[in-house]
């Protein structure tokens, strides 16, 4: 009886909860957010996915370096966060070429398995090396965008950096897409990841194409950070967390798919702060991200928005 | 006779340990149609490959006096050679008309635009379909594309591996027709690789026989089409 009592007990105060219209808002509000943080990291995910056919598990850690810059240039220099964002974009790229230049490009690109286990060694090597130089200690980033809510329904707050990371996710996606589809180097950037044989044949320089993604999916895996660790705190961890539930939303939306990675993060953010507040999951978090990974896998390995493959011959 | 536009020397290539070209000398002069024939893993597809530094090689290849050896495909290609792979030589994934702007991705000329409507012209079903993906394209369209693709480079050189490769006879003539129509027309250089024999010798004006990574025969294409060995082995009558 006393097991049935507190299993009842639990049900009062969901029920409690899910009648909460307010906390709902907020919850979907927080999500929202969440999601577009994801979302970015998830993008950098999907530009290398797309050009080189791995997932680099190193995403997260050169965000992170890009993180631990951008404190670096506000918090100890003293430059506003925007422009301190910007410059820790424009420095994690930098490294990201070189890291390209001197651990990828050495290994034949269509061999996959290799290079994964290569970007592996990469986030235990970043993160630690992050580790080392700025200590394990807990510092906090200040976001870009101003705080407070321009809109508030009781403890439901729109708040402005809602707003702002939102509309940068937006943005972001919204630029790829015209420097793939509009620029030379994102034809080149394309001609790549379709025929990589037809890509050369075509004098395409496939080394430094390929250096240019690595550089580009820094600098947005960068910014993501910047989104995210404002809500959290910095140490040299916490990009694991963001990457385990950017893959969740890569894999969601279909790993080639810009659209799909933003939508996925979007579903996974909201999924995320919704289960938890609702079903008192704070402790399963990251497992609800490896649940969406799996159930994609085994339901739609192509996700909501990749292309399979099909060729007429 | 003046030098040839292409000449190859004791060209040798491996994949890893496996050697698949010991040593061939060939040449095709300016504006002429060479063709190579050889039973399936005689060295043919190894020997474009090789100009084009898609394979590991050894010995000379000079086009036009200037050594290729060595050099890397990207350069190669500014050279002016322009090679169709085998089978695949499209990027499936981009529309028709940037599968073309690919193909020009070395030139930065005005007159781009006006080839690619060139194109569109001699293959009109390439026009008809430019927006849509090339993956999405039939075989024969995909072939199509994929050699216009290679002329969007202006090339000087240009390299065909088995351009009939899964197309209906019918096709294949008319691909070929046009093969030689570009030829008279532009003057472009062409070596092809080519498992119908009567064909590629009936348009070519020079060929090489290929068996086991070696010239075995050689000489101008309509001698070699009247060759009682070459009628046996390729021709079949």
């Amino acid at each position: 009886m006393g097991v049935l009592a507190s299993v009842l007990g639990v049900f009062d105060i969901t029920l409690d909860k899910l009648s909460d219209g307010e906390l709902w808002l907020a919850q979907f509000f927080r999500g929202l957010s969440d999601g577009a943080t994801y979302a970015s990291v998830a993008l950098a995910l999907v530009m290398i996915y797309k050009s080189t056919g791995f997932i680099n598990f190193a995403q997260g850690s050169l965000a992170l370096l890009g993180v631990y810059l951008a404190y670096i240039f506000s918090v100890e220099q003293g430059l506003p966060v925007a422009v301190a964002v910007v410059c820790a974009m424009v420095a994690s790229s930098a490294v990201a070429m070189l890291v390209e230049r001197v651990f990828i490009r050495p290994f034949p690109p269509d061999h996959v398995l290799p290079l994964v286990i290569v970007t592996l060694g990469l986030l235990l090597i970043i993160d630690s090396a992050v580790g080392i130089v700025w200590g394990f200690r807990t510092r906090s980033l200040p976001s870009m965008f101003p705080s407070g809510a321009p809109i508030e329904w009781g403890i439901a707050q729109l708040t402005w950096r809602t707003i702002g990371n939102l509309g940068t996710v937006f943005a972001v996606v919204g630029l790829l897409y015209l420097l793939l589809s509009r620029t030379k180097v994102g034809l080149a950037f394309r001609a790549v990841s379709s025929n990589l044989e037809s890509a050369r044949l075509v004098g395409i320089r496939v080394g430094p194409t390929l250096g240019f993604g690595w550089a580009l999916a820094a600098a947005i895996g960068t910014l993501g950070g910047a989104l995210v660790v404002p809500d959290l705190l910095l140490e040299p961890s916490i990009m694991l967390r963001v990457l385990i539930f950017s893959l969740a939303a890569a894999a969601l939306g279909g790993l080639d798919s810009m659209v799909g990675a933003v939508i996925g993060g979007l579903v996974v953010g909201l999924a995320r702060n919704l289960l938890v507040t609702f079903l008192d999951l704070s402790e399963l978090a990251l497992a609800t991200a490896v649940a969406v990974i799996l159930v994609v896998l085994l339901v739609r390995p192509t996700g909501l928005f990749g292309s399979t493959r099909v060729e007429r011959v | 006779m003046s030098a040839p536009y292409l000449e190859v020397q004791g060209l040798k290539a491996a994949y890893g340990d496996i050697q698949v070209l010991h040593g061939i000398d060939f040449s095709v002069a300016e504006g002429q149609i060479a063709v190579i024939l050889g039973a399936n893993g005689a060295g043919k597809t190894t020997t474009l490959r090789a100009l084009c530094a898609m394979v590991s090689t050894e010995g000379s290849i000079k086009l036009a006096g200037d050594e290729l050896a060595g050099q890397r495909t990207a350069d190669i290609v500014r050279r002016g050679v322009a090679h169709v792979p085998q089978g695949r030589g499209t990027f499936p994934e981009l529309s028709v008309e940037e599968n073309l702007m690919a193909g020009a991705f070395v030139r930065s000329d005005p007159e781009v635009r006006a080839d690619a409507d060139r194109w569109y012209e001699t293959f009109p079903v390439l026009g008809e379909r430019r927006g849509q993906t090339a993956g999405s394209l039939s075989g024969g369209e995909q072939q199509m594309l994929a050699i216009a693709r290679a002329l969007m480079l202006r090339p000087s050189l240009l390299l065909l591996d088995e351009p009939s490769l899964g197309l209906a006879p019918m096709i294949t003539r008319s691909l070929f027709e046009q093969l030689t129509a570009i030829n008279a027309d532009a003057g472009t250089t062409m070596l092809v690789v080519e498992q119908n024999a009567s064909l590629a010798l009936g348009v070519a004006d020079v060929a090489y026989v290929l068996e086991a990574g070696e010239v075995a025969l050689s000489g101008p294409a309509d001698e070699l089409a009247a060759d009682d060995n070459v009628r046996r082995a390729y021709l079949g009558y």
